[in-house]
């Protein structure tokens, strides 16, 4: 298992550099956007400890009557540095899944040659993950309304999907009927048409939700072109088992 | 997926290809745990990651 050790290993390197960058990129771009729009949630500021909101609050989709608007019936971290602790370790975590898919893709052909070829291989992954997915369902601002939860994961899914698979057979199938195909695939999520709200009228103001789309889109840009060019410039350290041709001689 | 990868050493090619299937699975269910998890636990203590990397929520 020598190839899954390595793969393993050189996404947790990668997935954790580019974890710990975007936790903190996200702390000076879209965190503080996030807990302004909490405000519009609930007509008073929240508790201290508590980020819920106050029942019954207008412009969200599932206001539970008993309980918080988000139904936030569970635990959750407290304000402060516990609910930063947590979004830390969700990024570093959810980081080394990302770079666990694309160290795997890329070796399937033929793996990342350079931390320069990695930058590419970063925007192939922003583009199915953030960009593609981005159109149909814009990043979310707390106290929006939205399409049914479900119903907008498999839209997601399916977009990323799609746009992965699409530039996959654009940039490395070699038949024209391929390339077509990988066209047609990176267009589908957008003909299917992603889940919208039966209004879109929300107390956040639009100014907000502008400012956090292109943060949104600006960190996770950043986040995949690190995760690319540190799985790129890792690689060559470890025996991935390779076709010869794209290994140098290991540093 | 039509592409054939050859490799020239010492690992085999299915053998490879199965090792990084199952790194790829492992990827995918960390992505979909931190991510898409309904468990309302998981998703409060994810809850600006998630907006953050534009997941759906709520």
């Amino acid at each position: 298992m020598t190839i899954f050790r390595n793969a393993v290993f050189l996404a947790a390197l990668a997935g954790l550099v580019a974890g710990l960058a975007l936790a903190l990129l996200q702390t000076f771009t879209t965190v503080p956007l996030i807990l302004q729009a909490e405000t519009y949630e609930t007509s008073a500021p929240a508790p201290a400890a508590d980020h819920s909101h106050a029942a019954g609050t207008p412009a969200h989709d599932h206001a539970a009557p008993a309980e918080d608007a988000h139904g936030h019936d569970g635990w959750m971290p407290a304000d402060g540095f516990e609910r930063f602790a947590f979004t830390l370790g969700a990024n570093i975590v959810s980081g080394i899944g990302f770079a666990l898919l694309l160290v795997t893709l890329s070796e399937a052909s033929g793996g990342i040659a350079s931390w320069r070829q990695g930058l590419l291989w970063g925007l192939g992954g922003f583009a199915a993950f953030t960009l593609a997915p981005g159109l149909g369902l814009p990043p979310e601002l707390p106290g929006m309304p939205a399409a049914d939860l479900v119903a907008r994961q498999v839209w997601w899914l399916g977009a990323v999907v799609a746009t992965g698979a699409g530039l996959w057979l654009l940039a490395l199938a070699r038949s024209p009927l391929a390339s077509l195909a990988g066209v047609a695939l990176l267009v589908a999520p957008h003909l299917v048409g992603a889940p919208q709200p039966v209004s879109h009228e929300t107390a956040v103001p639009a100014g907000l939700h502008h400012d956090f789309v292109v943060a949104v889109t600006v960190t996770n840009l950043l986040f995949w072109l690190v995760l690319g060019a540190a799985a790129g410039a890792l690689r060559s350290r470890l025996d991935m088992g390779a076709a010869p041709r794209l290994e140098g001689r290991p540093a | 997926m039509t592409t054939t990868t050859v490799s020239q050493t010492a690992t085999s090619s299915t053998g490879r290809r199965v090792q990084l299937g199952l790194a790829a699975l492992l990827g995918f269910f960390i992505v979909g745990f931190t991510g898409l998890s309904q468990v309302e636990a998981v998703h409060n203590a994810a809850h600006d990651y998630r907006h953050s990397l534009g997941f759906p929520c709520h």
